[in-house]
């Protein structure tokens, strides 16, 4: 998939007053959605409302960023959102598909974040992401399947000059 | 018509057996360990294996182990699986779970430099990681521990959460280099804090006549723990006298500060250093 559209518009949905929920168009596919669970409970650190919103916008561009980077098999696309071994290694996965003649395709279908830490120097933010997109095989321009996959991510974002950057970006099993 | 019958079946049946071409992965497997998947059927096909972890395309014989060896999958995530044979593909997802034993760490400790006894002052975070680098998120114990300026302090065990580790602990009351360590399994990994004396405690300042001047020497000056306070660290006298006031400032030299002011009867003299007031002398005729 080619991603999130980079401007995304909150839509505040009633159901719950504990839960924002964020609805992202992606183009060329269904809406995917975004729920951030409520960050009172985080710590040690305060989380400032511009902080979780910074984190969440920059997470999900990660996710677009390699979503993109992983169709087009171009490794430099992670450069403006991972860091660290998670770009290390995701890198490492597209120069793979790349001599494979493979690439893969995630439709991106609804994340639900919840902030795990905010270490009390401010430095580094972990969350946990309950995921569900599709994933698409292409071998050559051939679709070799597809499958629909929920997982749950473990990432750890780190402070950078122009936005927080994914450091740690691992599915950890439910 | 018996003939057509006995070919007809025996086409379904090849078709079945081409058909009954199998992907059973285990649900879990542990980063770089080494394994084999059974396969049935036969032909070739071909297995392929993605995630943003890992991507891995493998040709295969069908009714032959698939082998992966040592450190092949070693990047923990969750792994779709596509096996395309001649007829049909069979599809499976698995996770790969980080090796249990922690091989190394992140360990951010801050700040690098602070005052002594500070409440909560020093902080410790530890991500732990198996030789892989991936993030071991089953709980461990992480020891943390600050030695070098007054002993052994006791360690602090505590346990990761989501591979994550973390500790406030307060600055000890003596100056120096401090060594902040952190333990988990057989990975140690340290910093060096450098613990500094705090503001100064029970400024002093003593006067003598020196001809037509006044001497002044501060005590030691030291904080509140008696570390001796840096030299370098400004100390302020001030003269106030018919009105006037004149302030001298006069760098800490071998933990006192010294200076001269002139010498008038009825003067008041203070010191001072940041934001800690010291004692405070009136000049009369009974000091000379």
């Amino acid at each position: 998939m080619s991603g999130f559209l980079p401007v995304f518009s909150p839509k505040k949905v009633p159901l719950s007053a504990c839960l924002i929920l964020i609805t992202l168009m992606t183009s060329g596919f269904e809406q995917s959605t975004v729920r951030v669970e409520p960050t009172d409970s985080v710590g040690p650190r305060v989380m400032e409302k511009q902080t979780e919103t910074a984190v969440v916008q920059d997470y999900l561009g990660a996710w677009q960023s390699l979503t993109r980077a992983m169709q087009e098999n171009k490794a430099d696309g992670l450069d403006a959102y991972f860091v660290g071994v998670a770009k290390e290694k995701l890198a490492d996965t597209i120069r793979e598909q790349a001599k494979l003649g493979i690439q893969t395709r995630y439709q991106d279908q609804g994340h639900n974040l919840h902030f795990l830490f905010y270490s009390p120097e401010g430095l580094s933010i972990q969350l946990e992401d309950t995921v569900e997109y599709d994933v698409q095989i292409v071998d050559h321009d051939k679709v070799q399947g597809i499958q629909h996959v929920h997982s749950r991510y473990v990432a750890v974002l780190t402070p950078t000059e122009v936005r927080w950057k994914v450091r740690i970006f691992e599915e950890v099993p439910e | 018509m018996k003939l057509r019958y006995t070919l007809g079946l025996g086409l379904i049946l090849v078709g079945l057996v081409q058909v009954a071409m199998t992907l059973d992965f285990p649900k879990r497997i542990q980063a770089g360990s080494a394994f084999s998947l059974p396969t049935s059927g036969n032909g070739k096909a071909v297995l392929y294996i993605a995630g943003p972890a890992q991507v891995l395309r493998r040709n295969v014989r069908l009714g032959e182990n698939i082998g992966f060896s040592s450190g092949e999958l070693h990047n923990a995530g969750h792994l779709v699986a596509i096996l395309v044979g001649p007829s049909s593909s069979e599809q499976a997802q698995f996770d790969v779970v980080p090796a249990p034993q922690p091989a190394t760490m992140s360990f951010l400790a801050k700040p690098s430099r602070l005052p002594v006894d500070l409440h909560d002052g020093i902080s410790g975070v530890v991500y732990v990681f198996d030789i892989f680098r991936n993030l071991i998120v089953d709980p461990l114990q992480v020891s943390f521990q600050l030695s070098g300026v007054q002993g052994s302090v006791p360690s602090h065990v505590m346990q990761t959460h989501d591979g994550v580790a973390w500790v406030k602990l307060y600055s000890p009351s003596k100056a120096g280099a401090a060594q902040f360590q952190a333990t988990v399994g057989n990975v140690t990994d340290a910093r060096v804090i450098q613990l500094v004396p705090g503001d100064p405690c029970n400024l002093r300042m003593s006067a003598r006549q020196s001809g037509q001047r006044i001497e002044l020497q501060t005590d030691p000056v030291r904080d509140c723990s008696g570390n001796s306070v840096p030299d370098g660290t400004i100390v302020s006298f001030t003269e106030t006298y018919d009105g006037d006031q004149a302030t001298v400032d006069v760098p800490l030299k071998r933990g006192v500060a010294r200076t001269d002011v002139p010498a008038h009867d009825g003067a008041v003299i203070s010191v001072a250093t940041g934001v800690v007031m010291g004692n405070e002398i009136r000049w009369g005729a009974g000091q000379r």
